[in-house]
């Protein structure tokens, strides 16, 4: 078991297009790490730069100890699931899941053990005999996960393993794959663009956009204290409401709304986010409150999703989540900003203001 | 001709409006493209069986009675004119070019679908435009080299160029069907701990078998058909091929031309590839298509 | 920047895979082109004692003024853009029918397709026979329909043999032209011609505003091919006439074969192999150049 270090990690495929930039990341032992981002962030690249697919043009991959940089895939000891899953058409499960220790010449009898074990854990038994053209979307995900399992490999990577299952099944096998690899020691580098995935299945998370590390911390963290303004749109959802204002003396206009900023705030014009789950219809003591007309309400069985236009100023856009039970006007309707939920960004670095 | 989808539509264009144009017109255009295909090949076939006076009687004999038929030509072919040899060599020459231009082709095609070799548009282009080039410019080339090399009557001296002139369509073939291989594949069996080789060998080549069998009858077709390197470079009797030795059949004797076997040499000849096209049609179709218009 | 040794040595095997390939294209297709180039200021035959002496351009010089030399040229343009037009016509319309959906359809494709595969020296045979003057079929037909009243020697006559080469040759290529060509209507989604449909088209309309767009690329791809290969027939007309009578239907390629292999005359061979190299790949050139303005004009 080893931790897994990316050191200064760069990828260029000409000076334009670069789509890893300097980016340094460590996971221990039994962490789950998700990589998270748009298409295009870059994520996919990274895992191929880990699992030596790709070249990095800069920096360094640490495995342990051992600066595997040069090492080609097959010598680094990872193991990893492909998004199509990538099974070999004219093997059979067995073979499949066996692949891997056969290229490492391990004794018969012990690679029979081992695929014995994982396709006992995955339920595979019934199936060992069969070619994946005959195995339905779930199983063939399945038979991908044996093959990384059975390998016991100093390193897991995941490329959005789930993507190409129906909706129903992805929450289940989201599930599995939590019991599944709560058991594994190794490290785990996972890459989605679901961020429902990045936050139910990992201990860390890291943010990505356009080849830069925008966040990496505790799935916790990044929702309740996003690093910049990129992480606060992309996390969450629905997504938090953000408004570009300029401030005046200590108090930025929201509209007809005067909003106070909090103290030592030097930036001469500001980001305030707050998500649609923390806005509320006003209670007593709600120091601010603002209101407008609701043009739109998107039912999403517990919740409302109610967006209005902010009075004094129609071009912003209010999105709130309103319990069902609960009755309103959509005229005029008022909301409360409870001030530990709003979030505060630098108008123009888009960084989090302390 | 018609592009409206028959198959939804007939009823509405039968039924309650006037005469059934349409449909018409398709039977005709398909009884043409029948008879078109069919009828010289199968009035080849008529007279290989006919007897010489059947053959020669005018008006023409189109249903001939049991005693204007004979086999004797099909046996004259081989007692008279061994065309047996003519078989074997045809065969050997074939299936050997075949199996190493697919030996050599695969890999090329590999390489210029997945490795990003610097050049690959330019090789690529040197390979299509030299499927343009008509034989007739290679042939004095190429007979020097068969004569530098005294390869003459040598099966080589086919074996080589036939396996030359397969590689561009094999090379634009295989490459459209690597290209639609899923890569993860390949990164999965890298990632298990695969050499290139090894990966070609047991990843990559077992996928490929399909595609290698429709390229692989192609290049046969190819290689059975071709007549002039084969009329070129092979004098003596005893290493030429079938169609050149069908079409000498003719020229050995100026008065008494030999309907019937010239019959049956042809349909000896072709009677390889009908069978081939019978049971291959649709890899014969897929690969012609995806060798000339994605490449 | 480190060097990217997994790009490197990808390319390396790269090149060790394309290199077997790339030895014998280059050994079969250029050596010879170029070999004629070379060979083409030399004369070398029955004069020289078949070793080669310089002689400059003397044989471009008698290539100029070679009668023999422009009818051949002109016998290959006739017989070119005679069988591309009615291969095209011909293809379209089984390519049409083949596309629709029948029963039978997979049987009526094998046998189309069939023609192709035969070896064309073999029915050049075929078509020798079926235009016999006395005992060939197709007198036999036209007599019994009476569209002629004495056999016509469709070999023999200057003008015949070449309507029986090319008919030949259409019967030969038509289906290749009708594959590509069947692939390119395989590939309209169906939708187009609904929309269309319910635009208010008719089948004609459609066919002349979808249809014939949409294969275009086909069209061209199969033109081009079939192009390179009519300029180059050899074998189909070698044993159906041999270029007779009296050259009527000497195509280019037959000249080249008699120069070298009849006449051993290397020097002059190369200077026409040469000549027709350069026509070929000016015609391909011009019509490649002319469509791509085409199309850059067109978007």
């Amino acid at each position: 078991m080893a931790k897994l270090e990316l050191q200064n990690l760069t990828k260029a495929y000409s000076r334009d297009i670069v789509p890893v930039k300097k980016l340094n990341l460590a996971v221990e032992d039994n962490e789950f790490l998700t990589l998270v981002g748009p298409s295009g962030c870059g994520k996919s690249t990274i895992l191929r730069l880990i699992a030596g697919l790709d070249q990095p043009t800069e920096g360094r991959v640490m495995i342990g100890d051992r600066d595997v940089s040069p090492l080609p895939p097959g010598d680094r000891n990872i193991a990893m699931v492909f998004q199509s899953y990538a099974l070999y058409p004219h093997m059979t499960v067995r073979d499949n899941v066996a692949s891997g220790l056969k290229m490492r010449h391990l004794p018969a009898g012990d690679i029979q053990k081992r695929v014995q074990e994982v396709s006992g854990v995955l339920g595979l038994d019934p199936l060992l005999d069969r070619k994946p053209a005959k195995l339905s979307g779930g199983q063939r995900q399945r038979v991908a996960l044996a093959r990384a399992l059975v390998r016991n490999p100093d390193v897991f990577l995941l490329d959005e393993p789930l993507s190409n299952l129906d909706a129903l099944l992805r929450e289940q096998v989201r599930a599995d794959l939590k019991q599944i690899f709560e058991d594994q020691k190794s490290p785990i580098v996972y890459v989605t663009h679901d961020q429902t995935e990045a936050m139910t299945l990992s201990t860390k998370v890291a943010v990505l956009s356009e080849g830069h590390l925008q966040q990496l911390g505790h799935p916790h963290d990044i929702y309740k204290t996003p690093a910049n303004r990129f992480v606060a749109s992309f996390i969450g959802s629905p997504q938090m409401n953000l408004f570009p204002l300029s401030r005046s003396g200590n108090d930025v206009a929201l509209g007809d709304f005067r909003l106070p900023l909090p103290g030592g705030v030097q930036a001469a014009s500001v980001i305030l986010g707050i998500r649609p789950e923390h806005l509320r219809l006003p209670q007593e003591g709600d120091a601010h409150i603002v209101s407008g007309n609701v043009f739109l309400v998107e039912n999403l069985g517990m919740h409302d999703l109610v967006s209005l236009k902010v009075q004094g100023d129609p071009s912003l856009t209010l999105r709130a989540l309103i319990s069902a039970d609960a009755s309103w006007s959509k005229e005029n309707l008022k909301l409360a900003l409870p001030p530990e939920s709003i979030h505060w960004f630098d108008g123009e670095t888009e960084q989090r203001l302390k | 001709m018609t592009t409206v989808p028959q198959t939804t539509s007939p009823p509405a264009q039968t039924g309650d409006r006037s005469f059934p144009w349409m449909r018409v017109l398709l039977w005709l255009a398909i009884a043409f493209t029948v008879i078109f295909s069919l009828a010289p090949v199968l009035w080849q076939v008529l007279t290989s069986f006919k007897t010489n006076a059947a053959i020669t009687q005018t008006p023409v004999v189109y249903l001939p009675g049991l005693d204007q038929l004979t086999f004797s030509h099909y046996l004259d072919l081989f007692r008279l004119n061994q065309f047996h040899i003519y078989m074997f060599n045809s065969a050997l020459v074939a299936i050997v070019s075949t199996v190493l231009c697919l030996a050599l082709g695969s890999p090329a095609a590999y390489a210029l679908a997945r490795l990003r070799i610097p050049g690959e548009q330019i090789l690529l282009a040197i390979v299509l435009v030299v499927t343009l080039f008509p034989y007739i410019l290679l042939f004095l080339g190429l007979l020097e080299v068969v004569r530098a090399f005294g390869l003459a009557n040598n099966y080589l001296a086919l074996i080589i160029p036939y396996t030359a002139i397969n590689l561009p369509l094999t090379i634009l073939v295989m490459r459209s069907f690597f290209q639609q291989l899923p890569r993860d594949l390949e990164d999965s069996a890298r990632v298990d701990g695969y050499n290139t080789v090894q990966m070609l060998w047991r990843i990559v080549l077992p996928m490929t078998l399909p595609a290698l069998v429709t390229t692989g009858i192609l290049a046969f077709i190819f290689a059975w058909n071709e007549y002039l390197f084969a009329l070129t470079f092979m004098s003596r009797e005893g290493m030429k091929t079938i169609p050149v030795a069908a079409a000498q059949l003719g020229g050995t004797t100026l008065f008494d031309v030999p309907y019937g076997p010239l019959a049956a040499a042809t349909v000896v000849g072709t009677l390889p590839l009908v069978l081939l096209v019978l049971f291959f049609q649709r890899r014969i179709v897929q690969g012609l298509t995806s060798g000339s218009v994605k490449g | 920047m480190t060097r990217d040794y997994i790009r490197e040595r990808q390319q390396r095997t790269g090149w060790l895979l394309v290199a077997p390939a790339l030895v014998l294209l280059l050994l079969v297709y250029a050596f010879p082109i170029l070999r004629a180039f070379w060979l083409s200021f030399f004369t070398e035959n029955l004069s020289t004692n078949l070793e080669p002496v310089f002689s400059g351009l003397d044989n471009y010089a008698q290539l100029v003024q070679d009668g023999r030399f422009w009818q051949s040229m002109r016998n290959t343009a006739v017989f070119t853009v005679l069988t591309l037009i009615f291969e095209l016509g011909l293809g379209l319309i089984i390519a049409l029918s083949l596309d629709q959906a029948f029963r039978g359809r997979g049987l009526v494709r094998t046998v189309a397709i069939l023609p192709w595969a035969l070896p064309t020296a073999l029915i050049a045979l075929a078509w020798r026979w079926i235009f016999n003057t006395e005992f060939g079929v197709w007198n036999d037909i036209l007599l019994r329909l009476q569209l002629i009243a004495s056999p016509v020697n469709w070999l023999g006559d200057p003008f015949w043999a070449m309507v029986a080469v090319i008919a030949a040759d259409v019967w030969k290529t038509t289906s290749f032209v009708a594959i590509l060509l069947l692939a390119g209507l395989q590939s309209i989604s169906q939708d187009l011609y609904e929309a269309h449909a319910l635009d208010g088209a008719s089948p004609w309309q459609s066919f002349r505003q979808i249809t014939l767009p949409l294969i275009a690329p086909q069209i061209v791809i199969a033109m081009l091919f079939r192009f390179a290969q009519s300029f180059g027939i050899f074998d189909l007309i070698q044993v159906m006439t041999g270029g007779g009578p009296g050259g009527a239907t000497e195509m280019v390629s037959i000249y080249i074969y008699a120069a070298v292999m009849r006449y051993l005359d290397f020097g002059y061979g190369a200077a026409l192999v040469t000549v027709t190299f350069l026509v070929l790949v000016a015609i391909v050139g011009l019509t490649w150049l002319y469509l791509a303005r085409l199309r850059a004009k067109t978007e």
